[in-house]
């Protein structure tokens, strides 16, 4: 199972990994700080595979991609969120963290609640109380690069061209 | 045809690109720094294959500078062995990124430049396309020279009369900010125009495009005009001849209009930007820390207006009042004029030229409890310390008059 960490709106990249523990780009290293200041018991208790649900302008703040690194780093599936801000977007597809847009979801899901996630259809089933829920779909060039498993990887195969082909 | 940002793009595109399409573009510059560019190291030797043109690529130490501690210092010799190892032209040490980027004519008019910082929006006072991207990407366009944008929708901001004295630019984005919001942005082009604008140096135009990422916008511009290019001309070693590129027949998402003429002092309050109020109602509260700095408010005009108001008078006994210059050459010009020497006897500590205070890294750090007024353009929870410190943003007529007090305090009373 799937369980839910919720979080509020405006998640900033501070409260997501504090700038201070940014002195490292070690994924499990960062990992043991993310959302300590505002999630404590996230470190503790989060099991691979939990999903993120955020509110309004998810990761908005600094450019760093220390949040998604941080957050892909602790295991968790995915973020679904009301809306991500720009540069975390952007970060989390060159990464390869998936995240999902979905508004209705973001405000159906309960922490503690056990969510189910179908990455490639954006479906996203929330067990506890039975309600699913329809994530925006991403757009093809997004796919793209997630699908290789970031921009990275995309690159090792193809050229950036391919990106918008 | 287009706003500004549609503008700049088409030019790039060599066809004209509308709101809401995806574009690849090759990009002039591609800016990062101590914190951002080991990521992008890492991102360029996973790829690869070669640097495309070495001459597009920006460094610069700024952010934790001169190393604070190990970590940081084992950064910067990751930095400087790539330098080495590439053999890379342009590596700065003597300055936030945004300002000597600005100093060093890399910023021009229709210019398209990224950055691994949030606040590359700053490039947009000339003109310019700069915006934030991570480290990633940086090393991606290392190799290929280009990146993807969504062309993005506009909000113009369209500013008229004149401020009072004892507000400035920064009060004018402060308020923008609390009207807006912290999301108020997001994904857009936010286009800042009118005749206030028309009338505002360059050192007070910058605030606007530096602070748009605040409201979460994509990039911050402003029109390059005769203002512009005798910035580029006088204070930079960039060549022209500059292109003008101004909207044409542009359709706007929304826009707003604002008066400054009756706008008073404001503060963006602990903890979000856009928990905005008149100095008013704050006036009085302590303070523990006067931060004046950052790539929004240390420029050589803004030490001058401090150095004005804090001559022949010292500041608050209890205060710490930290002033660090945005670059070396601002500190230099500062300490030909005298202005470091006013603000050393009014009790300030002047710091080396960089980042500083602002990220909580070193030079200025805060203790639990602790409320910092400053100059910065974020005041994020545990951003310069302790996650149970506070931070007021200002403009630095402000942070000198709360400096005199330990207290906030309205500047118009010691101008
Ligand atoms: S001065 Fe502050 S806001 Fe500006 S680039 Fe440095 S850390 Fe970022």
């Amino acid at each position: 199972m799937s369980k839910a960490w919720t979080f509020g709106e405006n998640m900033n990249t501070d409260e997501i990994i504090p700038g201070r523990y940014n002195i490292t780009i070690d994924p499990l290293e960062l990992a043991k700080n993310v959302f300590c200041e505002v999630k404590p018991e996230y470190v503790k208790n989060a099991q691979p595979g939990d999903v993120i649900v955020g509110g309004q302008n998810f990761g908005c703040g600094s450019s760093r991609e220390h949040a998604p690194i941080a957050i892909k780093g602790s295991l968790a599936k995915c973020v679904i969120a009301a809306s991500f801000a720009r540069i975390f977007f952007r970060n989390a597809v060159n990464i390869g963290l998936p995240i999902l847009e979905c508004p209705e979801a973001a405000v159906g899901i309960s922490e503690g609640d056990d969510v189910e996630v179908n990455l490639s259809t954006g479906e996203i089933i929330n067990r506890t109380n039975g309600r699913r829920y329809q994530a925006n779909p991403l757009p093809d060039f997004v796919l793209k690069i997630a699908d290789a498993g970031g921009i990275v990887n995309f690159l090792k195969m193809h050229d950036i061209q391919e990106v918008l082909a | 045809m287009g706003t500004l940002i549609e503008e700049i793009f088409s030019r790039r595109a060599g066809g004209t690109v509308q709101a809401g399409e995806i574009v690849l573009l090759d990009v002039d510059y591609i800016m990062s720094h101590d914190n951002t560019t080991p990521l992008a190291i890492k991102a360029f030797r996973e790829i690869g294959k070669p640097i495309l043109d070495k001459n597009k690529i920006v460094l610069h130490l700024d952010h934790a500078y001169p190393a604070p501690n190990i970590l940081a210092a084992e950064n910067h010799r990751k930095i400087l062995d790539f330098v080495k190892e590439q053999q890379l032209p342009h590596l700065f040490q003597q300055g936030v990124c945004h300002q000597v980027m600005l100093e060093e004519g890399f910023v021009t008019p229709g210019s398209i430049i990224i950055g691994a910082d949030s606040h590359s929006n700053t490039y947009g006072a000339m003109g310019a396309f700069g915006t934030g991207l991570g480290s990633t990407e940086i090393g991606v366009a290392w190799v290929t020279g280009k990146c993807w944008f969504k062309v993005p929708e506009t909000i113009r901001v369209e500013l008229s009369g004149h401020t009072q004295p004892g507000v400035y630019a920064k009060d004018v984005m402060i308020h923008i900010a609390g009207l807006l919001g912290m999301d108020g942005g997001t994904y857009r082009s936010v286009e800042f125009g009118g005749e206030y604008i028309d009338n505002l140096p360059m050192h007070e135009r910058i605030i606007f495009p530096n602070m748009s990422t605040e409201i979460g916008a994509k990039c911050g511009l402003i029109a390059a005009d005769d203002v512009t290019i005798a910035y580029l001309e006088n204070e930079t070693p960039a060549k022209g001849p500059f292109e003008r590129i101004v909207p044409a027949n542009p359709r706007y998402e929304r826009v707003l209009e604002i008066d400054v003429s009756l706008l008073a002092p404001q503060v963006a309050c602990h903890p979000d930007v856009d928990n905005v109020k008149p100095l008013m109602a704050v006036e009085g509260l302590e303070v523990h820390e006067v931060y004046i700095g950052t790539c929004t408010n240390a420029r050589y005009e803004d030490l001058e207006i401090v150095a004005n108001i804090l001559k022949g008078r010292k500041v608050n006994p209890l205060t710490r009042v930290i002033v660090t210059p945005a670059s070396a050459r601002i500190y230099k010009k500062a300490l030909k004029n005298g202005l470091i020497e006013i603000l050393i006897d009014a009790g300030c500590i002047v710091t080396g030229a960089g980042c500083g205070a602002c990220i909580g890294r070193h030079g200025g750090i805060l203790a639990p409890g602790e409320r910092a007024l400053t100059t910065m353009n974020r005041n994020f929870v545990g951003r310069m310390g302790s996650p149970l410190s506070e931070i007021y943003l200002a403009s630095p007529a402000t942070a000198a008059a709360t400096a005199l007090t330990g207290r906030i305090t309205d500047p118009r009373g010691c101008l």
